[in-house]
């Protein structure tokens, strides 16, 4: 029991220095870093004029005053839809991260995880933490800006505690999920030595079909069914969508237990890629 | 019992052939042929507790692959090794925390930061005790006298002192076994005689064995007794530097530095001219005959000084890596 208390209590250590260097390492480049923050906020807002763009060409249904909707969102509720969005992409973003693995085995850094007790996965994880806590330290404040000065657009207020919980532990989800998925991708480096088109096909993918480019729910059959069942929602529309309340309050358990699996599945095929991309790796030629 | 046992090991590579020019390259996107490429070839060796051994040979002869195998990089084809009792490839993290790995090109510190952060995680990931981690970290940097650049990000280091740097990182936690991969690879003269300095009593005062590869002939004679030619994948020779000369070339040098007027002529009747710039001479003979040759040299010319040297050992070996690869060659051509 003791041996394994002091195994943990290394292990965290060992986690908590990685962290505090990467996090150094982070904050090297400062102008870099600022811009960077800021100019996430660049495109919210050209999507947002079109989409004011688009209400605005939209005619008003026959003399009934109502507020003009589309497939159910009016720009009010589209303007929180995209800052919601942009929260969540926040967590499940990882720049460069499937890029920098592929880049690792091409150019032969991998060696250093086969020759010192270091982990890769672990290693990433924690520089992505740091990454995110860098990020956040410096985003929060423009990000509660825009919120409270935009608060007028969140039409049905803020959810209660337990919608709200619920999006919080969606939100830690999706970087973890982000995380593992890029993860897996960059891992097929062991097997093609260039990924970048493999990249693009999938961030292709993930402007569409997490959400990033419009709401999810506005697709027609059979899009609709088929995003359901793909884990890229949780990148970006399925966070937002909780806190709008588009879903049904009984089954937010569930559809967090969804995402659980999916994750778990993701941890898993990176482990697996890992362990037999190594062992390719080492057959042919380091 | 031997730290390091090599046995009968083997490593092919299966490396892509593609022909010349576009049309090559679009065929080559359908049907693409291999070729297996031994990059070494049933290897035996034995390395004591303690010892420091130079592995030599030409670009592409092994040695980097025998190190990468001996440091679990890479499986090999066939054929045993053990280092410390740990198989390499099966990377034990008890074996990982006994041995170090240093290829001269490669970067294993943080780029944008002091080598000090990389230092403080090496104390972590190794799992070294911090008043020992303390000591040893005083003691290297003591040693190669970068303390005051410790605070330094590794990107403004020089060359020689990043190499200088990567040599703590590897042996912060006092490794048993340490690979080098030319350490001193793009070096100045300065540079490379002190990491010379620095491996030669570092080595000399843990008594840890190492196994270095490197294409100057200085620091394999600064710091080797024991030295392993390895070409086409095979070991070609193992002994002592010294013993390289007299099993490799039967030559002797003779400088002669003839009086003022002597006219060197009839030379090449005793062995090859290699120069004349009088009053300087150069002549090459084999080992045998040195003695006539220089009772003749005597008895014929005006001689104000003689010496006999060996051949320089950089061309003994570059002599040697021609025959052994034109052996090669003939080896083929008979097979075919």
């Amino acid at each position: 029991m003791t041996a394994l208390a002091t195994e943990l209590s290394s292990r965290l250590m060992t986690w908590w220095i990685i962290l505090r260097i990467a996090l150094e390492e982070r904050l090297v480049y400062r102008g870099d870093f600022a811009l960077g923050t800021l100019m996430r906020f660049l495109p919210i807002v050209t999507q947002i004029f079109l989409w004011w763009a688009i209400f605005e060409s939209v005619p008003t249904a026959a003399g009934s005053g109502q507020t003009k909707a589309l497939v159910g969102y009016s720009f009010p509720d589209m303007v929180a839809y995209y800052l919601l969005t942009m929260l969540g992409r926040a967590f499940s973003s990882m720049p460069g991260l499937a890029s920098g693995v592929a880049r690792q085995i091409r150019e032969g850094e991998v060696k250093k995880y086969l020759t010192q007790p270091v982990d890769l996965i672990e290693f990433l994880l924690l520089g992505r933490v740091a990454h995110k806590l860098a990020y956040y330290s410096v985003a929060t404040i423009p990000f509660a800006l825009v919120f409270f000065l935009c608060r007028g657009y969140f039409s049905s207020g803020m959810p209660d505690v337990y919608t709200l919980s619920i999006f919080i532990a969606t939100l830690l989800m999706s970087f973890l999920l982000g995380f593992f998925m890029e993860v897996c991708l960059g891992l097929v480096g062991f097997w093609f030595l260039e990924v970048s088109s493999l990249l693009f096909v999938y961030m292709l993918f993930n402007f569409f079909l997490s959400g990033h480019m419009f709401p999810l729910d506005m697709l027609p059959e059979p899009w609709r069914s088929l995003v359901e069942y793909i884990p890229l929602k949780y990148l970006a529309y399925h966070p937002a969508a909780i806190f709008l309340g588009k879903i049904p309050r009984e089954q937010l358990l569930f559809e967090l237990g969804i995402e659980i699996a999916w994750l778990i599945f993701f941890v898993f095929l990176a482990r697996w890629m890992y362990a037999r991309g190594l062992k390719r790796y080492s057959g042919f030629g380091g | 019992m031997a730290i390091i046992e090599i046995d009968q090991l083997s490593k092919s590579y299966r490396v892509y052939q593609k022909g010349e020019g576009l049309r090559a390259a679009v065929t080559g996107l359908f049907h693409r042929q291999y070729r297996e490429v031994l990059a070494v070839r049933e290897v035996n060796l034995k390395v004591e507790s303690g010892e420091f051994v130079a592995f030599l040979g030409p670009n592409g002869a092994g040695k980097t692959t025998t190190l990468k195998l001996l440091s679990g990089v890479i499986y090999p084809t066939s054929g045993r090794a053990k280092v410390m009792g740990y198989v390499p490839w099966q990377r034990d993290n008890e074996y990982r925390r006994r041995f170090a790995l240093v290829m001269g090109q490669k970067n294993q510190l943080w780029w944008d930061l002091p080598a000090q952060e990389s230092f403080r995680l090496h104390q972590r990931i190794y799992r070294i005790d911090p008043p020992a981690f303390r000591k040893t970290l005083d003691e290297l940097t003591e040693l190669l006298s970068v303390r005051e650049l410790l605070c330094r990000p590794v990107r403004e280091l020089s060359l020689g002192e990043r190499m200088k740097m990567e040599l703590i990182a590897a042996l912060l936690h006092s490794p048993e076994v340490l690979f080098l991969d030319e350490p001193t690879i793009g070096l100045d003269v300065v540079a490379q005689h002190n990491i010379q300095q620095f491996l030669k009593y570092y080595q000399e005062q843990r008594g840890i064995t190492v196994l270095l590869t490197s294409h100057y002939m200085k620091d394999v004679a600064a710091l080797c007794r024991r030295v392993v030619v390895i070409a086409k994948g095979q070991v070609q020779y193992d002994g002592s530097l010294s013993g390289i000369v007299d099993s490799f070339s039967g030559a002797k040098v003779v400088t002669l530095q003839l009086a003022e007027g002597t006219v060197p002529q009839g030379l090449e009747r005793l062995g090859e001219v290699l120069s004349i710039q009088l009053p300087k001479v150069k002549l090459k003979c084999s080992r045998i005959e040195v003695s006539r040759v220089l009772a003749q040299l005597l008895e014929q010319y005006t001689v104000e000084d003689i010496a006999v040297e060996d051949p320089p050992l950089d061309e003994v070996i570059a002599a040697m890596f021609s025959r052994v690869s034109s052996e090669e060659k003939a080896a083929e051509g008979v097979s075919q």
